[in-house]
């Protein structure tokens, strides 16, 4: 076996820069990994497909009579649109013992949402149509008495029961927790809805 | 021997198995072989100290084949294959898909990289006489690992369902018909249509996704079983386990970790510089790594103006065209891939490594070298003119090399091979 | 095999020529006599760079304004566009974008396939990818050597893609320029002579509203824009090239210390 060479300085000094420049490598290349499994896992984000498939959707709501619903879709979720009677928006309140959340503190909606009839104005609302329990679509039963005789109309979600009020908001003793949600929404025109961008731009 | 550091004290080795190991690592240890796995495999696998410059590409070709794994995992989350979806699918994944480009160009990179790191690591086994006994099984697997990769490259390179994927299929597909009596079936089995079509695009989607990568990897873990079982080749061609030290291994060996785990990773720092390079500059290479006809979509009523196979094809695409008779052509062609097979029984040398080889294998290893070159390039021209009679001579030069190889590997003269590795500090 | 200094020179010259800064067609004019206008047509490059972000938003206008009522550009959405080129949404909508189209669709051409197969044989192609397909040069080349050729259905013929179904769309722009060949002879097989027409230069016919070198910027421009679509983050590309190759620099770098220490164990 060869002669070694000669290096200046003992054992500590060799091994604890044999240390110190491992350490360094491996924490430049950690970096390097995180920094190259960004794009991985950023690739999974909505493509441009989608985020120009979930621009905010318009809706004509000339043709919508009193007291009937129409859906609409945005960001592939169901969009409740309700024109209220006089009558539908009376019968929203005198009942607030029986909900859970009558004043919407836990529930999703917009400032302007955050009201008893939770819309922006009381003839339209607006909800996500789908049950705060496990995702269903609630049926309409807007008739005062349909399910039993003091329901004051709402929605009834046929996959575990869940019972909403005219306002969305849910009953006590359904399975969901939370009022239906209210989307961002506006009103760019009289009869004109525009969901999914309101003051604050699309969303 | 022991590996000493520069001041002359024993280098710190990690323990090796014996004692009782406490905590999580001991439970783990109870239940899995992991440290023994550690110390059989790498602490305390000695390779000869003499790798040099020809050595990295074997963890490289590792490294790739990780990088392809990952990579196309992620694609096939966003490609459709189909033949009204793949090629828009491409389109979707390079303009809409957040990293999408990245993610396409490090694989179709990548392709092309797995192939160069694969000749120059096939190139050192006949450098150095790494096919020879007791590693023919080892050199047989990885022959079977690059016939795989020639698979999974060419049903690979079909997915864009460019009109370059589409001519390609159809002219690789329609040599199998050559294959007398079953040829014409055949060739219809293979296809699953009248012509090269979408159930053809289906089928090579699968193969390419799953089977293929599973018998890779298959291959590759018995390449490297092979590989610990034998114990490396070096420069050198001498044996290191026929002298051992007072302490049982090998005098010219050193543990795998930490000197070649290190070592590698500078191999593995370079590589990824020149994948960087051309990822992010150049990723259609001239149009050698994504070929121009492949930007348009695959049209049955259209041939390209020249079809050519990717580069890593073109040597043995070149031998095809050099034959005038299409039968012919196909067989000397798998002739040509699997001569490699042979190698370690046509060689008749007493001696493994060039170093010590004569005059008549040097030779012919320059010969064969520049021509395997010269057919890659002639591949990729058109056939005609000069290029066909250079073709000619290139490909009788590249079976000159096989065939004569038991006759001037045994008239060779040799030098006389030394005792121990040849080994300059660095 | 002895270099031959005078050949080197020779070639070295040449490349330095085809190296050169491309003159315009019009200086080639010029410079060489109208008489021999065209004739290294082969030899035309684009000479553009995606970088140029004030041509490659001419060539948006010019392709709404020329191409888009055959062509489409089906994997580019508008919107895509209108963040690349840096043209604020108000411009988008109002200059570029057709009237009932939403930014956030691809661009599409307004003419019907079927009816395009009909009137011209074939259907125009998509063109988002044809600079990628064919490069930057063949497109110019293509869009500055239609010629008058009355044997056509649609009056006209192209050097770069000979019996091209497309009409000189242009023609208002360039003018129109007829193309004069020559007769060239030489040896054929079994002894005959074979003789066919070469083409020498093109002959200005009547002007069109841009002056030579006024539409040779408007293709380069169009040729430009094309470019991008064909590519578009490429630019970006680069951009992030620069330091993914820095760091990893650094990176190997600190593995060749690492290495050099541990092997100094090695003797």
């Amino acid at each position: 076996m060869a002669d070694h060479a000669g290096v200046a300085g003992g054992d500590e000094v060799d091994l604890s820069r044999r240390k110190f420049l491992t350490r360094a490598t491996i924490a430049t290349g950690a970096v390097g990994t995180v920094f190259a499994a960004i794009p991985f896992v950023e690739s999974w984000a909505p493509s441009e497909r989608a985020r120009a498939a979930g621009v905010p959707t318009e809706l004509d709501l000339s043709k919508l009579e009193a007291g009937q619903m129409t859906t609409t879709v945005w960001r592939r979720s169901p969009i409740y649109v309700v024109r209220r009677t006089p009558d539908m928006v009376a019968r929203i309140a005198g009942h607030d013992a029986d909900l859970k959340d009558p004043n919407s503190d836990q529930s999703d909606q917009p400032a302007y949402a955050k009201n008893p009839l939770r819309s922006r104005n009381p003839e339209f609302l607006v909800l996500i149509g789908t049950c705060t329990h496990l995702g269903c679509l609630p049926k309409q039963r807007f008739a005062a008495g349909e399910l039993y005789p003091s329901w004051p109309g709402g929605f009834f979600c046929p996959c575990h029961g869940s019972r909403f009020d005219l306002a969305g908001r849910v009953f006590d003793g359904s399975p969901a927790s939370l009022n239906l949600r209210v989307p961002p929404y506006s009103y760019p025109k009289e009869h004109l809805l525009l969901v999914g961008a309101d003051e604050k731009g699309a969303v | 021997m022991a590996v000493k550091t520069a001041s002359g004290a024993a280098a710190p080795m990690p323990a090796s198995g014996g004692a009782a190991k406490s905590g999580l690592w001991g439970w783990l240890n109870k239940r899995l072989p992991v440290e023994e796995f550690l110390a059989k495999e790498a602490t305390e696998y000695y390779a000869p100290k003499n790798f040099n410059f020809w050595y990295y590409f074997g963890s490289l070709a590792a490294v790739v084949l990780v990088l392809q794994l990952v990579t196309g995992i992620f694609l096939t989350m966003f490609y459709k294959p189909g033949e009204t979806t793949a090629f828009d699918s491409v389109q979707f994944i390079m303009r809409e898909v957040d990293w999408g480009w990245l993610i396409r160009y490090l694989h179709s990179s990548g392709a092309s990289f797995f192939f160069i790191v694969v000749y120059l690591h096939m190139f050192r086994a006949f450098l150095y006489g790494s096919y020879k006994a007791p590693r023919e099984l080892l050199w047989l697997l990885g022959m079977l690992v690059y016939l795989a990769l020639m698979a999974e490259a060419f049903m690979g390179y079909v997915l864009p369902w460019g009109n370059m994927s589409f001519w390609g299929a159809q002219v690789i597909v329609n040599l199998f018909g050559t294959i007398p009596g079953i040829g014409p079936d055949l060739v219809l089995w293979i296809r699953g249509d009248y012509g090269i079509a979408d159930a053809t695009l289906n089928r090579f989607f699968s193969l390419h996704v799953a089977a293929v990568p599973l018998a890779l990897l298959l291959l590759v873990m018995l390449h490297l079983v092979a590989l610990h079982q034998v114990g490396s080749n070096n420069p050198d061609g001498i044996e290191i386990k026929e002298k051992l030290g007072a302490d049982g291994k090998p005098l010219d060996g050193i543990p795998f970790h930490p000197y070649y785990t290190v070592k590698d990773f500078v191999g593995i720092g370079v590589f990824l510089v020149l994948l960087a390079i051309v990822v992010f500059f150049v990723p259609t290479f001239g149009g050698v790594f994504l070929e121009a006809p492949n930007w348009e979509p695959a049209n049955p009523m259209s041939t390209p103006e020249h079809i050519a196979p990717v580069w890593y094809f073109t040597p043995f695409y070149a031998i095809l065209r050099a034959v005038p008779d299409q039968r012919m052509g196909a067989l000397l062609m798998l002739i040509a891939v699997m001569a490699f097979l042979f190698v370690p029984w046509l060689d008749r040398s007493r001696v493994k490594s060039m170093r010590y080889r004569g005059w008549m294998s040097r030779t012919a290893l320059a010969i064969f070298a520049v021509s395997f070159v010269a057919l890659g390039y002639l591949g990729m021209q058109p056939a005609e003119g000069l290029y066909v009679l250079l073709a000619r001579i290139f490909a009788a030069l590249y079976f000159a090399f096989f065939f004569l190889m038991p006759l001037y590997s045994w008239l060779d003269p040799v030098k006389p091979v030394p005792e121990r590795v040849v080994y300059h500090a660095h | 095999m002895r270099i031959d200094l005078r050949a080197l020179l020779a070639a070295a010259l040449l490349i330095a020529v085809a190296c050169a800064p491309q003159r315009l067609p019009a200086a080639e004019a010029a410079a060489e006599g109208a008489a021999k206008f065209g004739a290294d047509w082969e030899s035309w490059r684009a000479g553009t760079s995606v970088a140029d972000l004030a041509s490659v938003q001419r060539g948006a206008r010019n392709f709404v304004g020329y191409c888009l009522g055959c062509h489409a550009l089906k994997y580019e959405r508008w919107s895509r566009l209108g963040d690349d080129l840096h043209i604020p949404a108000p411009l988008l909508e109002k200059d570029l974008l057709p009237p009932g189209r939403k930014t956030t669709e691809y661009i599409q051409t307004s003419m019907p396939a079927a009816d395009a197969e009909n009137w011209f044989g074939k259907a125009p192609p998509d063109l988002s990818l044809m600079v990628r397909a064919r490069g930057t040069n063949y497109i110019y080349q293509y869009l500055t050597t239609f010629y008058v050729d009355p044997g056509r259905q649609t009056g006209v013929n192209n050097l770069r893609f000979p019996t091209t179904a497309m009409p000189h769309v242009l023609s208002e722009l360039e003018g129109l320029k007829g193309a004069v060949f020559r007769t060239v002879t030489h040896a054929g097989p079994g002894g005959t002579t074979v003789s066919e027409q070469v083409f020498d230069h093109f002959e200005p016919l009547a002007p069109g509203r841009m002056s030579l070198e006024e539409y040779d910027g408007f293709v380069r421009d169009t040729v430009n824009f094309l470019d991008y679509v064909s590519d578009p983050q490429q630019l970006q590309r680069h951009q992030l090239g620069v330091w993914v190759v820095l760091f990893l620099l650094l990176f190997t770098w600190l593995t060749w210390l690492v290495k050099r220490e541990y092997w100094k164990d090695v003797h």
